[in-house]
């Protein structure tokens, strides 16, 4: 099968302010704990301020020796200590309160590129490391959790205390604060300029860390083969050079965001230096007094210290954005079409198929089915042979409508499939595929997958059908036993089995065989062979198989190559034509 | 035992060099405000411009040399902090690909996959955070402290009595945070599980309507690692409100006991006035502390869970045996095995036979009747309790783990192929000649079709092949195994996606092209076997009959049922 591309979206290239606004979306979804975090903020720095106030006329109340005045020192320390109470428990309400919000903000995040995985259509999964959606979901999500739950006060905060000084200040000299107009804008210029800078950089570390992932799901999934080919090291070799780029790429992240903190507090001294400066000339020309100067540079100190908390944050708020692309570029990924708004809802469908001059392509200039017909009457049994990449998968791939086909209309009881909803589609198959594949959960519940009130005693029955109930006793736990994902104690074939009864369970009208026998032994085939005919009774079965004992029974055989069908007809009949067919029989006689 | 310690040492002297460079940084900026109040208080007074511009130039300096200190030393953390990652990610990939398999099962991948990405990730944070933080905060701390002694020792103890308080919350919260923050990884492989499973199963999914159910079944894994996410996270809330409460009950009780010494004229109001400047350096260094315990919590968590895997037991452990030899005269015996994964029920017993060099072993048998484990014993995946297997008459266990697997070509069974190149998913990162490859694809049937892809032995392959249909998947594989011509060829179901005429080309260059390969090969298919030279029948893990075709034909019943399903009825047609 080869990949249908489609460009994804090039995540660099998202804009800040757009990546702002979809994240500010997401505040707002919970705008009233938001603004309970706001408002107990601001009470608790309120509270804070107040308490070197009480502090102050408290040191004064003390006053000289002797002459303490204790009943106003005590009263004072009251005050100062409901100050402190008040702080700490608003301080503490207000860390709550983010936890909250940043935690659901970020469960939504997850929750929402799950869902939407889940509507991709299926090639998306052979194009991305399973590995780097992994990496997206877990820690992108991670980096904007950590960003969202201090950054945002951290930033809110300062805005308010910036204006409150800046006011203050303007009060006192208005000539003094033209420094200000020269380093901030230096401050912002530099911010900026940095920000251009270390913005692809972070994009790049989020993305190698993705690939590293990738690499590392990949290889670890196939390290019984790497053992066996004594190929650690050379793996390993190859796990360097990325873990290189993804260490790497940290560090020149690093190394150019940690500039920015360290220069905004030294443009900061400078400001302080000219303020001594100039208040100095203003002084000699009696334009200010040394009290009001001190005041200023007090103020001075508060407004400039929330700007260098927020450059320093700066170099957080560029991995979370960039770590935003990264989970808003995957949001973006077009999901399979949806459905015509007055698409079909098929319900207990007879079972009827048909293909009429079906062409499609996974890239486009190389067709894979070339002009397909075929039409299945309700409870038939189609085998489809040929030799590999002839584009038998390709066939279910469309009936399914896992892709929809270039040209042709494939009908299922008179519908045209595309114009019925992919849901109620697809839950007319059922379905076993050549990958077997069960989830870490019980045997019950793997078995029990697909038919929602299936009992205890359906699954029994299937099982014994399919002659693996005996196993399912042996083991320890029963249906109970849970299945883990390289699980030592069940073989490729009983997982096979497995999967043949999830689809016996399934009551619908059509079913789907893709090799399904491929890796059942031939002593247990024979009885699933009996109880497959039972299965497949009133289905419309299309089966791909090379097992001469499943192709038999068929009541039609497709021989397919190069995406066309050259030959059709039951095996008797195919045998007499002499063609393909009988030449590809008759080759398991020889050698 | 290696822990964090043993990844840091070798720094150690880098560290110690940026943490001298940042104290000299942070003390530059503490001289900062005094040349400030110096200007103010003195220099302006006295109205001398020269020596306003001359401490302002000062001023200027103090600042440049911290800055260029500060960038410095922090740009020395990053480089830290990279280097230790680089090492222990190294070094945990390095054991994940080596651990035995037995413990990883136990781990299983998804567990191993996150620990060497997301927790390596919070770890670097924190070594690169930690520097960073870690030298102004106990700094200002500690110099704020000595400074209190310096004013007034009796108003400092006052002060000094409320610190074992901060220490025991700071250790407290600490010590529960870290295990609360392996509860969140914890979480998140659960949910790193959901997600790998739905990536890998999603047609599955699809075809069986089951999108609602896995959004379901991740709500609720996403809903846990939430609730963990935030126990955790308020654990460490705390931590800050606690500590800033304790510094300002200090605070009250330094004003209570100095208005008594001011009244006994043992102190004086501006020293308290002192103590409150003080207290507020500390307190503002006080919350980087906190800062630094919440990723210190989560840093330790994850080391932790990355250091359980270093560890562990790996194959490099084992060493070479002294067990005694075999007969020299076969390739490849195995003598009286049995085994068990779980030491629960046997999964092999009493199994035995022996393959001269260039004899091919066929085992036929009904899944999980064991055929499988005789392949990975053979390949000391897992190690025996009971009997021995030989190799060219030497104990398997005398030979160091690659070694041994180096005599071998294997096809497994739901065996592996990754995201690069047909050649060099072919090539297996051995070296192989062009023309050693193209003779392995000839063998093993897969020369025509890879001689029609886009750039043929060039062509990239997605991950798992998943651009190549069933039967070219198992042909590149087979391709692999031929492709350094090995001793002793493995293949286990490596042909049951091949069409009859396919595996027949196949089995006939098998027997022609390799004749001194000794072989075993594990099949569903009568046909893929009868040549072969002895056939096993297994049965839940015993030998139910053995033998060639012919004779197996005759008396087996096992083997006639397996037969005459497939061949059988066609034969007389």
């Amino acid at each position: 099968m080869t990949e249908k591309t489609k460009p994804s979206r090039d995540e660099t290239k998202m804009p800040s302010s757009e990546v702002a606004k979809r994240l500010m979306k997401y505040v707002l979804r919970h705008k009233y704990l938001t603004l309970a975090a706001v408002v107990t903020t601001l009470c608790g720095n309120l509270a804070a301020l107040y308490i070197p106030h009480y502090s102050g006329l408290a040191i004064d109340a003390i006053g000289e020796m002797g002459h303490v005045n204790f009943d106003n020192v005590l009263r004072l320390c009251g005050f100062m200590m409901v100050c402190i109470v008040l702080n700490s428990v608003l301080a503490y309400t207000t860390q709550l309160l983010l936890i909250r919000i940043s935690s659901s903000i970020t469960a939504e995040m997850r929750r929402e590129v799950f869902d939407h995985l889940l509507e991709m259509p299926v090639n998306f999964f052979d194009r991305n490391a399973a590995g780097d959606i992994i990496s997206r979901i877990s820690y992108d999500i991670d980096t904007i959790n950590a960003s969202l739950s201090s950054d945002i006060v951290t930033i809110a905060t300062s805005v308010i205390t910036v204006v409150g000084s800046f006011i203050m200040m303007m009060r006192i000299s208005r000539t003094l604060c033209i420094v200000f107009f020269i380093t901030t804008p230096l401050i912002f210029y530099i911010t900026r300029h940095r920000a251009r800078v270390v913005r692809p950089l972070f994009s790049k570390r989020s993305r190698k860390l993705g690939e590293l992932n990738g690499f590392v799901e990949e290889m670890l999934s196939g390290h019984k083969t790497i053992k066996a080919y004594g190929q650690e090291k050379t793996i390993l070799g190859r796990f360097d050079s990325r873990n290189e780029e993804a260490v790497t790429t940290y560090y020149e992240a690093d190394y150019q965001g940690s500039i920015v903190g360290p220069t905004v507090t030294f443009i900061n001294n400078l400001s302080l230096a000219m303020i001594s400066g100039l208040g100095g000339v203003l002084f000699l020309n009696k334009a200010i007094s040394i009290g009001n100067i001190s005041a200023f540079i007090l103020y001075s100190k508060r407004f400039s210290g929330p700007i260098s908390g927020a450059a320093e944050v700066m170099a957080e708020i560029q991995s979370a954005f960039s770590a935003s692309r990264r989970v808003f570029a995957l949001l973006d990924e077009p999901a399979e079409k949806k459905d015509d708004e007055d698409a079909v809802v098929l319900d207990h469908v007879q079972g009827s198929v048909e293909m009429e001059d079906v062409r499609f392509s996974y890239v486009p200039e190389r067709e894979i089915i070339h002009g397909l017909s075929l039409s299945a009457e309700p409870g038939r049994m189609i085998a489809i042979v040929g030799p590999t990449g002839a584009g038998k998968t390709t066939i279910i791939n469309l009936l399914m409508r896992f892709y929809d086909p270039d040209s042709g209309v494939i009908r299922v009881d008179g519908h045209d499939i595309l114009h019925c909803t992919r849901d109620s589609l697809r839950r007319q198959f059922s379905m076993v595929l050549q990958d077997t594949w069960l989830f870490q959960g019980t045997i019950f519940e793997n078995i029990a997958y697909g038919s929602e009130n299936a009992t205890m005693d359906d699954v029994v029955r299937v099982c014994k059908a399919v002659e693996i109930h005996d196993f399912v006793m042996s083991l320890k736990d029963g249906y109970d036993t849970v299945l883990s994902d390289d699980g030592v104690n069940i073989s490729k074939g009983q997982k096979q089995l497995m999967t043949i009864a999830r689809a016996m369970l399934n009551e619908s009208k059509m079913l789907i065989l893709d090799e399904a026998t491929s890796n059942v032994d031939s002593t247990t085939e024979q009885k699933i062979q009996r109880a497959m005919l039972q299965l497949c009774r009133g289905k419309t079965t299309f089966v791909i198989a090379h097992r001469l004992s499943t192709i038999k029974e068929a009541d039609m055989i497709l021989v397919l190559q190069n995406g066309t069908v050259i030959e059709r007809g039951t095996h008797e009949q195919l045998l007499a034509a002499k063609g393909f067919y009988a030449s590809l029989f008759n080759a398991q006689w020889e050698a | 035992m290696k822990n964090l310690r043993t990844y840091l040492r070798p720094w150690m002297k880098m560290m110690i060099i940026g943490f001298l460079i940042k104290t000299t940084g942070t003390f530059l900026e503490l001289l900062l405000p005094g040349i400030l109040s110096r200007i103010i208080d003195e220099i302006v007074p006295a109205g001398q411009m020269d020596q306003i511009i001359l401490w302002g130039a000062l001023m200027v300096i103090a600042s440049l040399l911290a800055l260029i200190f500060n960038i410095t030393a922090n740009r020395n953390a990053s480089r830290v902090a990279r280097n230790v990652t680089r090492n222990i990610r190294h070094d945990l990939f390095d054991k994940a690909l080596y651990l035995t398999c037995e413990k990883t099962d136990a781990y299983t991948i998804p567990s191993i996959e996150s620990r060497l990405t997301s927790d390596t990730y919070h770890l670097h944070r924190m070594i690169g955070m930690m520097q960073r933080l870690g030298v102004r905060a106990p700094i200002i701390t500690i110099g704020g402290l000595i400074m209190t002694f310096v004013l007034d020792p009796y108003l400092a103890l006052v002060f000094l009595a409320v610190i074992p308080f901060m220490i025991i919350v700071l250790v407290l919260r600490a010590t529960r945070g870290v295990a609360m923050y392996k509860k969140v990884q914890k979480a998140n492989d659960k949910m790193v599980t959901v997600v790998r499973e739905n990536s890998q199963g999603i047609r599955v999914i699809k075809a069986l309507s089951k999108v609602p159910y896995e959004k379901n079944r991740f709500h609720g894994v996403n809903e846990h690692l939430k609730g963990e996410e935030v126990r955790a996270s308020r654990m460490m809330a705390m931590i800050n409100p606690a500590m800033n409460f304790l510094l300002y009950l200090g605070m009250v009780g330094v004003i209570l006991v100095g208005a008594r010494r001011v009244d006994l004229g043992l102190c004086k109001t501006g020293r308290i006035l002192a103590f409150m400047s003080y207290f507020q350096m500390i307190s503002r260094s006080l919350m980087a502390v906190s800062r630094m315990f919440i990723m210190y919590s989560r840093g330790m968590a994850s080391s932790a869970r990355i250091m359980e895997v270093l560890n562990s037991s790996s194959e490099k452990d084992i060493v070479r045996g002294t067990y005694p030899d075999g007969d020299p005269q076969y390739a490849l015996e195995f003598r009286d095995v049995t085994f068990s994964y779980l030491g629960i029920r046997d999964n092999l017993q009493h199994i035995s036979f022996r393959l001269k060099k260039g004899q091919t072993l066929g085992i036929i048998g009904a899944t999980g009747s064991g055929k499988s484990t005789i392949l990975s014993l053979l390949l000391r995946f897992y190690d025996i309790k009971e009997g021995a297997i030989y190799l060219n008459g030497r104990d398997i266990r005398n030979y160091a783990p690659d070694e041994l697997r180096q005599m071998f070509g294997v096809v497994m069974q739901n065996d592996f192929l990754f995201r690069d190149t047909v050649a060099e998913n072919i090539r297996f990162g051995r070296e192989v000649s062009f023309e050693k490859m193209k003779r392995a694809e000839k063998n093993a049937q897969a020369l025509a079709f890879i001689g029609e892809l886009d750039g043929q032995e060039e062509y990239e392959l997605t991950t798992k092949g998943t651009n190549l249909s069933g039967g070219q998947r198992q042909r590149v594989l087979l391709s692999r195994a031929f492709a350094a011509d090995p001793g002793f060829l493995l293949l286990d179901d490596s042909s049951s996606a091949l069409d009859y005429k396919t595996d027949a080309a196949l089995r006939k260059a098998l027997q022609e092209e390799y004749p001194d390969t000794t072989m075993i090969i594990v099949a569903q298919r009568v046909s893929s076997i009868k040549n072969c030279d002895e056939i096993l029948v297994l049965e839940h893990g015993v030998i139910n009959g053995r033998g060639t075709h012919d004779q197996l034909n005759e008396n087996n019943e096992l083997y006639q049922a397996i037969a005459q399903s497939q061949m059988g009825g066609a034969l007389f047609d």
